[in-house]
C-alpha cells in the first residue's frame, strides 16, 4: 500500500525531472513540426546573439540554435535510447543464461566479461569507431555491445538470487527447458530491479554518445547533436558568446532529470546487490 | 496488593495506511509472573510485545492507549528517556537469535554491552557474571564461550546467549518473542527449561509470545489469546486449558489435543511398492549426509520421515527427486530404475513424483497468476488445448477447496494456507503417483496447518496417491502417517508402522524425540525435567 502511494506521489525532484525530460522528448518527437527553421538550414550570421528571430542565437555557420537543439534532442536521445535497449537486450539475455545454464557457461561468460571490462571503454570505443568508421549503425552497435557487459554483470547477479528460489526448482523438476526458465520464471522477477538501472545506463550512454560526438567520432554532420554542437561552437566561448552553452545545458539538464527520476525509482525498490553504477 | 510492573491500557496500533494491527489491548503484569500471548501470525502478538517497550516496527504507529512500566508512562518520555528504560528495565528476546546477533562481534562483547552501557556492572564484573551465566545455562566451555562469534555456536546455544543478554542489566520485564520456535524439539525443551528457571530465579515478569499452546502452558501463569489484533480471551492458564470459553480458544485447545491420537490404519500386505530407495548414501562435499538409508513407499500409503534439522531428511527427499546426486544405492520407482540425475529422467518419471515445499511463498512465482501456475503442468505434460487446461485448472482449484475466481489472482495476494493449497493443486495437476511433502505445514498456523493435513488425507482417499512426508513434528506423523522412519545424523535409527514406532519398546532416540514434544498439560515440563534429572 505504501509503495503504491509513493508511486502516485513522486517527490518534487522526480516531478521536475519528469517535466524536463518530457519537454526534451517532446522536442525529439516533434522537431520537424515545431522547430522554427530546418536542421541544417544556414539562415543567419555566424554566432548571432539571441533575438526575437533566433531565440537562442545562431551557431558557427549561421544555423538557428533552438532548431538545432530540438533536432539534436532527436539524435542524441534517440541514439542513447537505442544503445541502451540493445545493451539491455544482450546483457539481460546473456546474464540470465549465465545464471540459469550452469557453472561452466557462467564461468566462460563471466570471465570473458571481466576481460572486456578491463579495457577502458572510451579507448575501446574510439578504436572500433576509427576502424569501422562512424556511421549511426556502428555507433549504436559499438556502444550497445560495450555497455552490455555492465548490464550482464547486474542481470547475472540479480538472476542468481532468483535461480536458487524454489519456484525455479519446481520448474526444473517439471523438466522445463532453459528458455522457459529464463523467460518465464526468472525474467519477470529480475525486471523490476533492472528498471532503475535502465535509467542510469541511459544516462551513461547518453553522456558517452555526447562525448564521442564532441570528439568527432559520434554522430556526424550535418545531423545536429548536442555533443557535436558543443564542439562546433566551442571556440565562441573565447569571444564571450554563449553559443556552446545551450547544447551543454541541454546535456546537463537531461542527465540531471533522468537521475532525479532514477533516484525516486530506486527509493521505491531497494537497490539489488551487485548493481554497478560506475562508468 | 502491589502495583503491576507493566501495565498496558487500551493500546491501539495502526500501520501507515490506517489498518488497525492491535485494537484496544489491555494487560497488566505483576513481578515474577508470566503472561503468554498466543495467536496466529498476524494476530498482533509481536506487535504488542514490542509496544510494551513503547516501540513500533517500521511502518507502524502507536495511536492510542498507554504503556506504563512501574508507574511511569514511557510513551511520554523523550527518546533518551525511553532508551534508558529499554534494556535496563525491559528487555527483548527475539525469535531468530541467529539473525539478531551481530556477526562481527564476539558473544561476550554483545552480552556485556548492555550492563556496561547502563552502568549496572563494570566490564570486568559483567564478564565474570556472563561466565557464571554461561555455566548456569549449561553452555559448553563457559570460560571461553564468550570468545566465540555467533556463527560458531548452534541455534539453541545462541538462543540461550540471547536470554542471558536480555537479563544482563537485571531488567524487571523480559519480552520473549517465540524464543524456541526456530529450534528442534529436543533443543526447544532444553531452552524452555532454562528460560523457566531464569524467570523463577531472577523474579522477572515476562511476556511470552508463541503460537504453540502447549509451550505456553508450561511457562505462563496467564494466557492471552489474540486474533486479528483483538483479545479473544485472557484467563489463567488452567482455565484456558480446561474450560476455554470462546469458540476460537476451544478450537485451538481441541486441535492441539487431537494430535495426540494415532491415525487408525490398516496396512495391506499386498500393496504394490512404488518407490524403493535402497542403501542410499549421499555427500555434500566430503560430508556424508545420508548413510545407507533404505525406505519404501507403497501405493496409497503415507510414509513419514522424522528427524531434527541436520538429520538428512530433506537430503533424502532431494535425492529421490534427483536434485542431489546419490553416491551409492539404488532408486527403483514403479519397477524401473530411476536415474540419480534429474537431467536423465524421462518427462513421465518427473511427472509422477511431485514435491511440495515448506515455504509456499517462495515455491510460487510471484509474477504468475494462479491459473498460470496450476495450468502449466497440465499443458506441459499432457499437451491439452487452452480450453481443456482452463477447465482442468478450475477442477483442481475446486478440489483443493479454493473458489474459481482465484484463477486470475497473483499468488502474492493469497494467505499462507491458500498458497499451500495452490502448491498442492500444482502437484496434483501432474497426476502424480507419489507426492513428497517437505515440512508441508511448518510454515503455517496451527489451525491452517490442520486444514492442509485434512486436505492431504482427503486427496489420498480420493486419488490413492502416496505421500512421503518429511517433518520434525511428531504430531503430524501420528495423525497422517501409516509408516514412519526416524533419521538421526543421516542414519536410519528406526522404521516401521507408525503405531509400532510410537509404542514401547522405543528406540532410545525415538523416546527422546517423543518425550520432547510439549504436551498440553500444565505441569508436563516440570514432570519431565524431574524425571530426566533422576
Amino acid at each position: 500500500m505504501a509503495i503504491q502511494n509513493s508511486f502516485k506521489n513522486p517527490p518534487l525532484s522526480a516531478k521536475i525531472g519528469m517535466v524536463t525530460l518530457s519537454v526534451f522528448i517532446f522536442f525529439a518527437i516533434f522537431a520537424p513540426v515545431i522547430a522554427p527553421y530546418g536542421e541544417a538550414e544556414s539562415i543567419g550570421k555566424t554566432w548571432a546573439s539571441p533575438s526575437s528571430e533566433f531565440l537562442l542565437g545562431t551557431d558557427n555557420i549561421g544555423r538557428d540554435m533552438l532548431s538545432r537543439i530540438m533536432f539534436g534532442a532527436r539524435m542524441t536521445l534517440g541514439v542513447a535510447t537505442a544503445c541502451t535497449l540493445l545493451s539491455f537486450l544482450i546483457g539481460i539475455t546473456m546474464g540470465l543464461l549465465a545464471a540459469v545454464a550452469g557453472k561452466i557457461l557462467d564461468q566462460i561468460l563471466s570471465r570473458f566479461v571481466d576481460l572486456m571490462l578491463s579495457i577502458p571503454i572510451l579507448v575501446f570505443a574510439l578504436m572500433i569507431l576509427s576502424m569501422f568508421g562512424s556511421s549511426l549503425f556502428t555507433l549504436i552497435i559499438t556502444i550497445g555491445v560495450l555497455d552490455s557487459f555492465r548490464v550482464f554483470r547486474l542481470a547475472r547477479s540479480v538472476a542468481v538470487n532468483i535461480v536458487v528460489t524454489e519456484f525455479v526448482e519446481v520448474a526444473r523438476l517439471r523438466g522445463e527447458g532453459l528458455w522457459w526458465i529464463m523467460t518465464r520464471e526468472v525474467l519477470p522477477n529480475a525486471l523490476p530491479p533492472m528498471i532503475a538501472e535502465f535509467g542510469l545506463r541511459f544516462c551513461f550512454n547518453f553522456l558517452f554518445v555526447a562525448g564521442l560526438s564532441f570528439l568527432g567520432l559520434g554522430i556526424q554532420p550535418p545531423f545536429a547533436d548536442w555533443g557535436g554542437m558543443v564542439r562546433e561552437n566551442g571556440r565562441a566561448i573565447a569571444f564571450g558568446i554563449p553559443a556552446p552553452l545551450w547544447p551543454a545545458i541541454a546535456i546537463g539538464l537531461t542527465t540531471i532529470s533522468v537521475n532525479m527520476i532514477v533516484d525516486w525509482i530506486l527509493s521505491l525498490n531497494a537497490r539489488p546487490s551487485g548493481a554497478s553504477a560506475e562508468m | 496488593m502491589t502495583a503491576p510492573i507493566l501495565k498496558i491500557q487500551n493500546l491501539r496500533i495502526e500501520n501507515l495506511v490506517g489498518d488497525v494491527l492491535v485494537d484496544n489491548a489491555s494487560l497488566s503484569l505483576m513481578r515474577g509472573k508470566v503472561l503468554g500471548l498466543i495467536g496466529e501470525s498476524g494476530a498482533g502478538k509481536s506487535t504488542i510485545g514490542l509496544a510494551a517497550m513503547s516501540y513500533a516496527r517500521g511502518g507502524c504507529k502507536i495511536t492510542g492507549g498507554h504503556v506504563e512500566i512501574d508507574g511511569v508512562v514511557i510513551q511520554d518520555l523523550s527518546a533518551e528517556g525511553r532508551a534508558k528504560f529499554r534494556g535496563r528495565r525491559i528487555a527483548y528476546v527475539a525469535q531468530s537469535a541467529a539473525a539478531s546477533f551481530n556477526p562481527a562481534h564476539t558473544l561476550m562483547d554483545q552480552v556485556c554491552e548492555m550492563p556496561v552501557h547502563h552502568c549496572v556492572r563494570s566490564r570486568i564484573e559483567a564478564q565474570a557474571w556472563a561466565v557464571d551465566m554461561f555455566r548456569l545455562l549449561e553452555l559448553p566451555d563457559p570460560a571461553n564461550f564468550g570468545a566465540r562469534y555467533p556463527h560458531q555456536v548452534s541455534g539453541g546455544q545462541l538462543q540461550r546467549a540471547m536470554a542471558i543478554m536480555a537479563i544482563s542489566a537485571n531488567p524487571d520485564i523480559v519480552v520473549f518473542d517465540e524464543p524456541t520456535t526456530a529450534l528442534d524439539v529436543t533443543t526447544q525443551l532444553e531452552v524452555l527449561v532454562l528460560i523457566k528457571n531464569l524467570i523463577r530465579d531472577y523474579n522477572i515478569a515476562a511476556l511470552y509470545i508463541t503460537h504453540d499452546l502447549a509451550v505456553v502452558a508450561q511457562i505462563a501463569d496467564h494466557i492471552m489469546v489474540l486474533r486479528q489484533g483483538k483479545i479473544v480471551e485472557l484467563e489463567t492458564t488452567q482455565s484456558i486449558l480446561n474450560s476455554p470459553k470462546k469458540t476460537y480458544t476451544k478450537e485451538l485447545v481441541a486441535d492441539r489435543q487431537t494430535s495426540d491420537v494415532f491415525r487408525e490404519i490398516i496396512l495391506k500386505d499386498d500393496q504394490e511398492v512404488i518407490l524403493d530407495a535402497a542403501n542410499i548414501t549421499a555427500h555434500y562435499g566430503d560430508f556424508k549426509v545420508l548413510k545407507d538409508v533404505s525406505i519404501t513407499v507403497a501405493k496409497g500409503e503415507t510414509v513419514a520421515i522424522v528427524g531434527e534439522s541436520g538429520s538428512g531428511k530433506t537430503s533424502l527427499a532431494r535425492v529421490i527427486v534427483g536434485l542431489t546426486k546419490l553416491t551409492s544405492g539404488d532408486l527403483t520407482f514403479l519397477g524401473k530404475k530411476l536415474s540419480p540425475s534429474l537431467k536423465h529422467r524421462s518427462r513421465n518419471d518427473l511427472r509422477k513424483i511431485q514435491l511440495i515445499y515448506q515455504q509456499p511463498d517462495v515455491a510460487l512465482n510471484p509474477r504468475h497468476t494462479v491459473g498460470d501456475i496450476i495450468g502449466r503442468p497440465i499443458k506441459f505434460y499432457f499437451n491439452r488445448t487452452a480450453d481443456e487446461v482452463r477447465k482442468r485448472t478450475l477442477e483442481l482449484l475446486e478440489q483443493v477447496g479454493l473458489p474459481a475466481d482465484y484463477y486470475y489472482r497473483k499468488s502474492t495476494a493469497l494467505s499462507g494456507g491458500q498458497k499451500q493449497r495452490i502448491c498442492i493443486a500444482r502437484a496434483l495437476a501432474a497426476e502424480p503417483t507419489l507426492i513428497i511433502c517437505d515440512e508441508p505445514t511448518s510454515a503455517l498456523d496451527q489451525l491452517v496447518a490442520d486444514e492442509i493435513l485434512k486436505l492431504l488425507q482427503q486427496l489420498q482417499d480420493e486419488l490413492n496417491i502416496s505421500y512421503l512426508v518429511i517433518t520434525h513434528d511428531l504430531g503430524i506423523v501420528r495423525r497422517i502417517a501409516h509408516r514412519t522412519a526416524v533419521l538421526l545424523n543421516g542414519e536410519l535409527v528406526a522404521s516401521g508402522a507408525t503405531s509400532t514406532i510410537f509404542k514401547p519398546p522405543f528406540h532410545p532416540y525415538t523416546e527422546i524425540l517423543l518425550q520432547s514434544v510439549p504436551e498440553l498439560r500444565e505441569n508436563w515440563l516440570d514432570e519431565l525435567s524431574a524425571r530426566r534429572a533422576i
